[in-house]
């Protein structure tokens, strides 16, 4: 480890200007129900009042686990002119961007068009995501960018949606959601993968969504809390589906962000999988090298919710193991366990690896530097 | 390589059932009349593949039959050069597959016995887990008073992954046994297949299964702490059998984290999930998934600030290391002697 300890570095008065940032998750939100109307068929539109959305889970409406907060939001992140925390543009400004200095802000919308049983309503509502995340954020702010939300289910119109949208400089990334109806290695997500690596763009996998599948492999549990803790382990094993199915292998531009599942995680998984692969290569023999190594080149890692060791500087030796050169600094914004900026990295760290985990890698990832 | 001291106890060691047809003379006449009468077929798990490369070291593989299923064998390949104490034996044999409670009960029952009598009985190291039919508590419970009374029973078994969260409370009249008759609870490695090997669905390989044992043993943690177990049973132990190590430490701290946030949702949860975890949940050494270098280890350990997290194993006859490298690595002698001795004898009552 050659991480410098220095004194005095949390002492910045407040009213010195903050070191720019970038924030790579947050999450817009819709100020009314019909906002995304303008953007879909009346068909669309007519299904939407008369049906709804069916996701791959039983409610109608909300989250089968309450969240801990309503919308999962900061209560003091609602917008003075009313609607639900996120979905006013100057008031994002006010609270998130111009206080932390935020140069870049990498929108990635939840409840989307993502993980619904109807396929061609989901290429739709994705469709009028991605149109309304011009018009309401990214057209009147420079430092926002967008990622093209994606049917996740349906490899071929998420492909073309990519296809679409490629080379507009709106977009900085492909979003996807770690729970699908298979491991994300599988098949029928590779023309994602195949188009987003054409188009120079990384994939960005953020916890959440619903595919039918128990989110434990020993079945549904009860609590909030263990959908929480287990978006690592979902995400672990998404990555393991994308290592293993030679998807790295085959697509060897390919970028992915591990989006909002935490990283501490992230070497334990790579040692178990070169271990084992040394055992059991022969059953996988398009996966050519050790895992770890697609990994370190191929996967990024956003920061938010940080691991919180008792003894923080045993983080250090987390992220030496994955590279400072990975980490992209997230905040979370609005969402309740925002990670506030001037308090995530101990003092301690260098002036090179502060920047690169704050800005740097990020402005280099999504082609901004 | 770290040296091994004489007098260990061995955690996790399998001694295969050679055929269903090997539960027979345990089973009673209406159950045997069910399998020969059925034509029923071996109950081999997914999880462990005869011939798959991580279900037997190459040396220790047998030139006919399981791995694993000769005395002999186990004696000759661990018992004696690890010079053991004890070895405690963990029978992998796919009665959890099987969907009828009846069943289960019945190939439990007789897998038991064919623990006693065909291990227990003529080695005087060995020591059993007593493998319970999850499908029905009543059952199970049963099953673990019916044994319970020959002391050589250290422990009781179940599965990472079954047919529901281990912490859910319709389960916890098993914990409730298993506390007032000092056996400790080993979940270990391997599906009942009842839920998708992973929870984002069925991967392609017996690799990604393997890998994914690590995350099932994650999300089991989070159920039995959040759930409560061990505000309820605060003398259980319970014992991570092949579940990894390296991710404990990341782990715990990104529970510890979200149990701080969203407390309130389970207020009975009366202590910080590290100290629940320091005082009742332990870990076999194998597999030992972090790269061979000595500091890395030594960081590992040190972030588990504790020397009382991890058992001996050698995982026999699974593949996990070579030779005699059980020990991984730089680990220094009074941690050796902790893990290899101390350890294990502070979790099992019963290991006399």
């Amino acid at each position: 480890m050659n991480i410098q300890f220095r004194e005095g570095t949390e002492a910045a008065s407040p009213v010195t200007a903050k070191t720019a940032i970038a924030d790579c998750d947050i999450h817009p939100a819709r100020a009314t129900r019909t906002e995304l109307y303008p953007y879909l068929a009346k068909r669309w539109q007519h299904h939407l009042e008369v049906y709804g959305v069916h996701a791959y889970q039983g409610m109608m409406e909300g989250p089968p686990y309450p969240k801990a907060q309503p919308n999962a939001s900061r209560r003091d992140a609602y917008p003075p002119e009313g609607g639900p925390q996120g979905s006013s543009l100057s008031f994002m400004q006010q609270q998130l961007l111009d206080p932390n200095n935020v140069q870049l802000g990498v929108l990635n919308p939840l409840n989307t068009g993502q993980g619904i049983r109807n396929h061609e309503l989901s290429a739709a509502l994705c469709s009028a995501i991605n149109d309304w995340q011009i018009d309401k954020w990214t057209s009147k702010d420079k430092r926002l960018k967008a990622s093209i939300v994606v049917g996740n289910e349906d490899g071929l119109s998420a492909a073309a949606e990519i296809r679409e949208r490629a080379g507009d400089k709106n977009f900085v990334q492909v979003l996807l959601l770690s729970r699908n109806v298979e491991p994300l290695g599988q098949r029928r997500y590779w023309p994602i993968y195949q188009a987003a690596e054409e188009a120079g763009l990384p994939v960005g996998v953020h916890a959440f969504g619903f595919g039918g599948n128990p989110i434990t492999p020993s079945g549904w549990p009860s609590y909030y809390i263990e959908e929480m803790v287990g978006h690592s382990q979902c995400q672990q094993s998404a990555l393991a589906s994308l290592v293993l199915e030679g998807v790295f292998e085959r697509f060897p531009k390919l970028k992915m962000v591990m989006i909002e599942a935490g990283f501490g995680w992230a070497p334990s998984l790579a040692w178990r999988l070169d271990k084992v692969w040394q055992r059991l290569r022969s059953e996988v023999p398009h996966v050519k090298r050790p895992p770890s190594e697609y990994i370190r080149e191929q996967v990024w890692w956003t920061t938010q919710p940080m691991e919180d060791p008792e003894r923080r500087e045993d983080l250090f030796d987390v992220i030496e193991w994955i590279g400072w050169d990975r980490l992209l600094f997230a905040t979370d914004y609005p969402h309740w366990d925002y990670d506030e900026p001037s308090r995530v990295l101990p003092a301690g760290v260098s002036e090179a690896n502060r920047e690169a985990f704050y800005l740097g890698n990020a402005r280099k990832l999504y082609g901004m530097s | 390589m770290a040296s091994l001291i004489a007098g260990g106890v061995d955690c996790d060691v399998h001694p295969a059932v050679p055929h269903l047809t090997s539960l027979l003379p345990y089973l009673s006449d209406y159950w045997r009349d069910q399998v020969t009468t059925r034509g029923m077929v071996d109950l081999v798990s997914q999880s462990y593949p005869a011939r798959s490369p991580v279900t037997a070291r190459p040396d220790w593989r047998p030139d006919t039959g399981k791995p694993g299923e000769r005395l002999e064998d186990m004696q000759r390949h661990v018992l004696d050069p690890f010079q053991l104490s004890h070895a405690i034996c963990n029978p992998l044999y796919g009665v959890q597959m099987v969907f009828s409670e009846d069943m289960q009960a019945a190939f439990c029952r007789a897998l038991n016995d064919w623990l006693a009598k065909e291990w227990l009985d003529r080695d005087s190291r060995l020591r059993g887990s007593i493998v319970i039919p999850t499908q029905s508590v009543e059952k199970a419970v049963a099953e673990i008073e019916r044994c319970a009374p020959d002391r050589r029973f250290v422990q009781v078994l179940m599965l990472v992954m079954g047919d529901t969260p281990l912490g859910k409370r319709a389960l916890w009249p098993i914990y409730e046994a298993a506390e007032r008759l000092d056996l400790p609870v080993g979940i270990h490695a391997g599906s009942a297949y009842h839920n998708p090997p992973t929870a984002v669905g069925w991967g392609s390989y017996h690799i990604e299964d393997y890998v994914g044992q690590a995350q099932a043993f994650q999300t089991q943690l989070t159920s039995l702490i959040v759930e409560g177990v061990f505000a309820k049973y605060p003398r259980l132990k319970m014992v991570m059998l092949e579940s990894g190590v390296s991710w404990i430490s990341p782990f715990l701290w990104r529970l510890h984290k979200f149990w701080r946030g969203v407390r309130m949702e389970t207020p009975w949860v009366d202590r910080a999930p590290l100290e629940i975890v320091r005082s009742n949940i332990r870990f076999s050494l194998q597999p030992f998934d972090a790269p061979p270098d000595q500091a890395t280890l030594i960081r590992l350990f040190d972030h588990m600030q504790s020397d009382e997290l991890v058992l001996f194993s050698t995982d026999y006859p699974h593949w996990q290391f070579d030779g005699q490298d059980a020990l991984p690595e730089g680990l220094p002698p009074d941690l050796v002697r902790k893990i290899m001795i101390d350890n294990p004898h502070a979790t099992y009552p019963r290991l006399t």
